[in-house]
């Protein structure tokens, strides 16, 4: 039978709400990597010495991977044109004059940039008890509820700050999880990372709001390398939430952040992500690189680590947010929506390392796949020698809608422990002309009936995100789903 | 004399697909009026209730169809089905992780909105979904599962009938709903669709069987053959149809394939 959906096809042009430009002066370095171009960015933080050699580490090392044919990660399901690192801009800051001494003195255009994202930035119109870092390019302009925070012991600052005031801090975690020659991307941004943020929760607390940082890159040609770093003292809990949006723009832009998570005994992180870079547009023009590396450490006996992520945007997603399960009893879980739709490609999956006793691990990942949108799900649950009794649990589901459409599952599994259990699940379906037929017999539009089907789909992610960012997501699956089917 | 009716079809011709199957279809419905359609497999009845709804694949080549004096043919099916008809499918389709209570709030507020009514909120909607639920037996816990996953056959159809009952239709299609049921759940299903029964409402039954015309019993009954109405008259037809088949009938094609 003929599915014709024409009026599918007008809604498939659903703008990209977020594309604006803010209009400001940068400051910038010239394009191009060089041992120079770090120093400078180091010099431009007023940095300590032994970051400075961490960078030039990472960047004599980004070097070689360049020159190895095996440096750069060709495994993954994607494909694009090579980058030419020399053309990118690897520090990009909107100029201030002076430090800010609070939040009024912030540039009124970057303010009302984030009021147009719907971030607040001034505390007392805030969101219901969510603290903010807002990122825009390579730094951070502004954190809010510092005060408060302080009060219970909690440092959550830009990276940069922290730098600043509690290197011993910095010192001790930065390069804990990820190496900084773990991979490609990751090096690069131990070489040139510019900015990010910084949360530290102290012994026994439990932090009294969600922390959140929001990435906005606004200039033209310009890379953003974040770093993130948070870490949970002993019987501690912080949830963590992450936003991104970019400009619509004709060219690519290399987004490649880093997160690191440390979790010690007891202690709990939740960190969620709706991610929304610019995707390009139907014929795969424009849309940002978001080649990044995260990952947590349960360190602590009984420490949890939990990711959630809806993956909306970027022309091409390469991320796998994973745990080591070092901590006996230490549990890691990866929940994850991931939407490719337009000329979209995504290679995103987890990996669960269990090394310590009775560790357990969850895995939920839902991939939608429509228009000529085409993803991967990648997974790797390892059960090392010494993980007696560790558990694992994966179920990988893909939701098509068209024929143009692709979905792979690609789950890696190592087990060196007998008394180690796996599960894993795997299903594909569809959104059938039925189902879609059945729902606006009953009066529900076309739209709202995809949206009800993706949106129940995806039900088991969505229910872990926070009640301000569910509602987030679930309009952003639906804008991004519209025009999806036919 | 009578006024005028609720749905008029007029020489109505209609493809599935590329093939001409309804070939002048004259029916006139009026509120308050049961009309059943019987007919051997291939006739054409699932393709004239799935032409009255709107469904994508099926193309009206001529003639028309109105409801409450309105051109239904030009009328998107979600706009149809908020205008008031409604189908109860053959086959109902399972919808995977969406929970019935919150599809049945969406569909019911929808059909509201377009009645110029207010939303239902959720404990309005809950106290009105279990009043109807009553109706057709249904238990609760049915209700916060995904729409008729892992339902039985007649739960299924239990569902279509309470989906009937909360929105409310003026014209209401069952097609094949006997289809698959014992003789328990026929019973539940005749007892929702004779609680629809009103003077504001015609219902048209497509049905295979006269089974099912012993609990809903329709005011008229046509029998459908080659595309075309061949004959219509009172319940005693279907009687009829049941002792003799179809073969006595002028202009019924006999044949074997099923549909």
């Amino acid at each position: 039978m003929a599915s014709a959906n024409p009026d599918l096809e007008k809604l498939a042009k659903q703008d990209y709400k977020y594309g604006f430009v803010t209009e400001i002066e940068e400051d910038r370095v010239a394009p191009g990597l060089t041992e120079d171009v770090v120093r400078l960015i180091s010099a431009k933080k007023n940095e300590p010495e032994w970051l400075l050699e961490y960078r030039l580490k990472a960047y004599r090392r980004f070097r070689e991977m360049l020159e190895d044919e095996n440096g750069h990660p060709e495994w993954a399901k994607v494909s694009y044109p090579e980058i030419d690192y020399d053309e990118i801009v690897y520090y990009s800051a909107p100029k201030q004059e002076k430090k800010l001494e609070s939040l009024d003195d912030l540039d009124p255009e970057l303010r009302e940039t984030y009021d147009k994202l719907g971030i607040s930035l001034l505390e007392q119109k805030r969101l219901n008890g969510i603290a903010v870092d807002a990122v825009f390019d390579s730094v951070s302009v502004a954190t809010t509820f510092k005060g408060e925070l302080e009060k219970h012991g909690i440092i959550f600052c830009s990276f940069s700050e922290a730098v600043e005031n509690h290197p011993d801090l910095v010192k001790k975690y930065l390069g804990s999880v990820v190496p900084y020659s773990d991979n490609f991307f990751a090096c690069l941004n131990a070489a040139v990372f510019s900015d990010g943020s910084f949360a530290y929760i102290p012994k026994g607390v439990r932090c009294p709001m969600e922390l959140s940082t929001y990435f906005r890159i606004n200039a033209a040609g310009t890379g953003q390398f974040e770093r993130t770093l948070l870490v949970a003292d002993e019987d501690s809990y912080v949830s963590y939430l992450e936003g991104c949006t970019a400009p619509q723009r004709d060219e690519n832009q290399l987004h490649a952040a880093v997160v690191e998570l440390v979790a010690l005994d007891r202690a709990e992180i939740k960190y969620s992500t709706v991610q929304n870079w610019y995707p390009g547009d139907e014929n795969g023009v424009g849309g940002i690189y978001n080649f990044v590396t995260k990952r947590g450490a349960c360190r602590g006996y009984k420490s949890k680590i939990s990711w959630t992520q809806v993956e909306t945007g970027s022309a091409i997603t390469w991320k796998y947010p994973s745990c080591l399960l070092i901590g006996d009893e230490s549990v890691g879980e990866f929940y994850s929506v991931a939407m490719t739709n337009k000329r979209q490609q995504a290679d995103t999956g987890t990996k669960m390392i269990h090394i310590g006793k009775n560790t357990s691990s969850t895995i939920i990942s839902k991939g939608i796949s429509a228009g000529h949108g085409d993803q991967s799900y990648r997974g790797l649950v390892r059960m090392g020698p010494k993980a007696q009794g560790a558990r694992n649990y994966s179920q990988c589901d893909s939701l098509l809608m068209g024929d143009q459409c692709g979905a792979h599952t690609f789950p890696y599994l190592e087990a060196s422990n007998p008394t180690a259990t796996v599960e894993h699940e795997a299903t594909t379906s569809k959104i059938s002309d039925d189902q879609l037929f059945f729902c606006r017999q009953r009066g529900i539009s076309e739209e709202d009936a995809i949206s009800m089907i993706v949106n129940g789909f995806c039900k088991e992610v969505l229910r872990e995100l926070p009640m301000e960012f569910a509602v987030e997501a679930q309009n952003l699956l639906s804008v991004s789903l519209e025009g999806a089917v036919g | 004399m009578s006024e005028a009716p609720l749905v008029s079809i007029k020489n109505l011709h209609a493809n599935a697909g590329e093939t001409p199957i309804l070939k002048g279809i004259d029916l006139e419905l009026r509120a308050g009026e049961v009309h059943a359609i019987m007919g051997p497999n291939g006739s054409g009845k699932s393709t004239l209730s799935n032409v009255l709804v709107g469904k994508p694949g099926y193309e009206v080549t001529g003639g028309e169809v109105t409801f409450q004096g309105e051109d239904l043919t030009d009328m998107d099916p979600e706009i149809r089905a908020r205008a008031g008809v409604f189908l109860a499918f053959q086959y109902p389709v399972e919808i995977p992780g969406v929970a019935n209570n919150y599809f049945l709030r969406t569909a019911v507020n929808a059909v509201r909105e377009h009645r110029g009514e207010e939303e239902l909120d959720a404990i309005d909607f809950l106290t009105l979904l279990k009043e109807k639920m009553k109706l057709v037996e249904m238990p609760e816990d049915m209700m916060s599962r995904a729409i008729n996953e892992g339902f039985s056959g007649g739960e299924k159809k239990r569902n279509e009938i309470l989906q009937m009952l909360l929105l409310e239709p003026s014209f209401c299609i069952l097609d094949e709903t006997d289809s698959g049921l014992d003789i328990d759940a026929l019973r539940i299903v005749a007892n929702g669709v004779n609680q629809m029964r009103s003077p504001d409402r015609t219902m048209l039954v497509i049905t295979h069987y006269q089974r099912l015309l012993d609990y809903i019993v329709p005011d008229h009954v046509h029998v459908l053959s080659g595309g075309r109405i061949v004959k219509s008259g009172d319940k005693s037809l279907a009687l009829e149809l049941e002792e003799k088949g179809y073969g006595w009938i002028d202009g019924v094609e006999e044949e074997g394939a099923s549909s």
